[in-house]
């Protein structure tokens, strides 16, 4: 059933479903069972990478792109004349199982477009990810999307099969979600969410009390914020990225710069190119939500509602926050640690085992990976009396890290001209 | 000046280092495997591999620092590097010389070093877990081949083995000239003398290969092109995230007109 017809359908429910950007394949461990295929790796695992730079992990397709549904924003809408088609649940199925024998993928995510009503649409897609399961002993990775609308009961069934499953917010206010998207309301969504979120803390507690009860979505749920179609602010984008964080209990928020694939609907704005250094400042400062321990609030706020596309997140903070610097490197705590600009996470770690051995100084900290261009207006060390952001006030420095982005040395020229700083997209 | 020669086995490498420590005397230069030229005017110290002098250096790494510091050392071992085994043995006399467990103290040069390697290594392992492209054979078993910077198949054996238990399959290292065999029970080293596989782009000869192969192939470079979305295009990311060494054995960088 798979034969040469199947490259056209490939073309187009590939293309359709490009502009999902989650590829993430990670999050679950699990084994191969005896006489089965596949198993999943905790940390994921990228097999190639598109000319755009995103990792492919997954056969990211979708079943149908017929679609009953007429949103400004998206390609499938039923109002644009492109040639539809749709695979049969047996034909992913065994798509999936060929490429993944070839370790050309991690696994399989699955959307689809809503086929007759949302109902129709979601059980075929949890056909697919049982025929996985049972008749071919399919132990790697599943991504269902959940389909807005869908009911209680077919949503817990895709939980039991797949590994992740998601649901697209896409437009972070309802007023202007409602615009683009008459058929959905914020209802539609966060439904299937909060419905997905009490299956797996359910399915967690009752875990706890049985070892072998029964998993649901084991590596959590994760959605998509579409960026630039709308006139949000990335205060109004952080604020429920950090709700969806704390009350949902998402693994991942995915941002999407606009492309404007329906450029004659007025109701959306008109932009040459993708707003690509926006989407990565708002992933920056995601990281900081997620790994960094910030507040929303401290990245964006009534003063500041949009990220300074010049300057990433941290350093704009550590700006507004003289007074909190210099830190010590030698005696701060892990949580102001991670505050400084230019230290990362790994480095952090570096920090605090090798603090235990010597007094450090700024040459360890380059070695450790520290970005001491950044770093050394915000920290004390050992043997380092560089002059601080107290000492040279936020403005002076903003305008010195500036300067090293655009001039500056000889090494930053060089970077810029042969070398240019590329927002890279989160994993 | 201290020269030694050892047979570039990683049982081969602790053993020199005992040795070392027995003579009190530590290398200035090491030469491993056969075809090392040998150092002008400086008479050279053959070491006998000895397994168990080899477990007592082992042992003593794993006191001093850790099991995982042992297993660290090992996979850095397998980088394969002219100037490996050298820094290897200035680490584990740090280890071993040190009362405290050196392994953390990121203030010392070569510890910093050595962790840097291990990234290295790591990575790479990681990569040909997600770069190896299997071809289905007419017989039924998968077979891939590559060619990785460092020597760390033996590294991605237990992923492949358990992921997939219910094939046969062969990962063979075209640069080292040794692979792995999986028959549905064991995993054992082989090395082929007359492999039929294009050096080029690590592709089998087609009368080898199952029918629908070249199928499979085509849909997932069809796969791969309709994925990408041109207004994001971004060369240089790419480039960075997939090396440009990779590309001829992969099926959707196109090593064939499909």
């Amino acid at each position: 059933m798979i034969s040469e017809t199947s490259l056209e359908k490939l073309k187009i429910l590939a293309g359709a479903a490009k502009y999902d950007v989650s590829c993430a394949s990670s999050g679950t461990q699990r084994s191969n069972t005896k006489g089965g295929i596949g198993n999943a790796s905790a940390w994921g695992i990228c097999h190639s990478f598109a000319e755009d730079g995103r990792c492919i992990s997954l056969l990211k397709i979708m079943l149908s792109n017929f679609c009953i549904y007429d949103c400004a924003y998206c390609i499938n809408r039923k109002s644009n004349d492109i040639p539809r088609t749709f695979f049969t649940p047996e034909e992913i199925a065994n798509l999936t199982i060929e490429f993944y024998r070839r370790n050309y993928i991690e696994g399989l995510f699955l959307s689809s477009g809503v086929l007759r009503n949302p109902d129709y649409t979601m059980e075929r897609m949890v056909t697919v990810a049982k025929l996985l399961r049972t008749e071919h002993k399919y132990n790697g990775y599943i991504h269902l999307k959940a389909i807005p609308g869908a009911s209680e009961q077919l949503i817990a069934d895709a939980g039991k099969w797949a590994d992740r499953l998601s649901v697209n917010i896409e437009i972070p206010t309802e007023n202007n979600l409602k615009l683009l998207a008459p058929d959905k309301d914020f209802r539609s969504v966060l439904e299937p969410m909060k419905i997905i979120s009490t299956g797996i803390l359910q399915a967690k507690e009752e875990r706890q009390k049985y070892r072998n009860a029964p998993k649901f979505s084991p590596s959590g749920q994760s959605t998509q914020l579409i960026i630039g179609a709308t006139n949000d602010t990335d205060r109004t984008i952080l604020k429920l990225s950090s709700a969806l964080y704390s009350k949902r209990d998402l693994k991942r928020v995915y941002y999407s710069g606009y492309i404007p694939v329906n450029s004659y609907d007025n109701r959306l704005p008109a932009l040459n190119t993708p707003p690509l250094r926006r989407e990565h400042r708002l992933y920056q400062a995601d990281w900081l939500l997620r790994f960094y321990g910030f507040k929303a609030n401290e990245i964006v706020n009534a003063e500041n509602p949009n990220l300074d596309l010049e300057l990433d997140p941290k350093v704009t903070w550590a700006l507004r926050n003289p007074h909190l610097f210099p830190v010590d490197i030698n005696k701060a705590d892990p949580l102001m640690l991670l505050r400084i600009p230019g230290i990362g996470t790994h480095s952090v770690q570096l920090i605090l085992l090798a603090r235990k051995h010597t007094r450090l100084n700024s040459s360890h900290l380059q070695k450790m990976g520290v970005v001491m261009k950044r770093a050394r207006f915000f920290i004390t060390c050992n043997e380092l009396r560089s002059q601080n952001v107290q000492e040279l006030k936020p403005e002076i420095v903003r305008q010195l890290l500036l300067e090293k982005k655009a001039i500056g040395t000889d090494d930053a020229i060089q970077l810029k001209l042969f070398n240019p700083v590329m927002p890279a997209l989160g994993q | 000046m201290n020269v030694f020669s050892f047979d570039n086995t990683f049982e081969g490498l602790l053993t020199l280092v005992f040795d070392s420590y027995q003579q009190k005397r530590f290398p200035d230069e090491i030469l491993s495997g056969e075809g090392s030229q040998p150092v002008l005017f400086a008479s050279t110290n053959t070491i006998e591999t000895d397994d168990r002098k080899a477990e007592r250096v082992w042992n003593g790494i794993v006191k001093h620092s850790s099991e995982e510091n042992a297993h660290r050392i090992y996979r850095v071992f397998l980088a394969d590097l002219p100037d490996t085994p050298k820094l290897l043995v200035k680490y584990i006399r740090l280890i071993i010389d040190s009362n405290k467990n050196e392994e953390t103290n990121f203030s010392e040069p070569v510890v910093v070093e050595f962790n840097k390697l291990h990234q290295k290594v790591c990575r790479e392992a990681h990569r040909i877990n997600g770069f190896v492209r299997f071809q289905k054979t007419v017989e039924g078993s998968y077979y891939a081949s590559f060619a990785p910077m460092y020597d760390v198949l033996p590294l991605c054996i237990p992923h492949f083995r358990d992921r997939f238990a219910d094939q046969q399959w062969i990962i063979y290292d075209l640069k080292r000239n040794y692979g792995f065999w999986y028959d549905l029970k064991n995993v054992s080293r082989v090395v082929f003398d007359d492999l039929k596989v294009n050096p080029q782009n690590g592709q089998l000869h087609s009368s080898l290969l199952a029918d629908d192969e070249k199928l499979f192939q085509q849909l997932w470079k069809q796969y791969y092109h309709s994925i990408c979305i041109q207004e994001r295009k971004n060369d240089k990311v790419h480039r960075q995230l997939l090396p440009q060494r990779f590309w001829k054995y992969l099926p959707e960088k196109g090593f064939h007109s499909l």
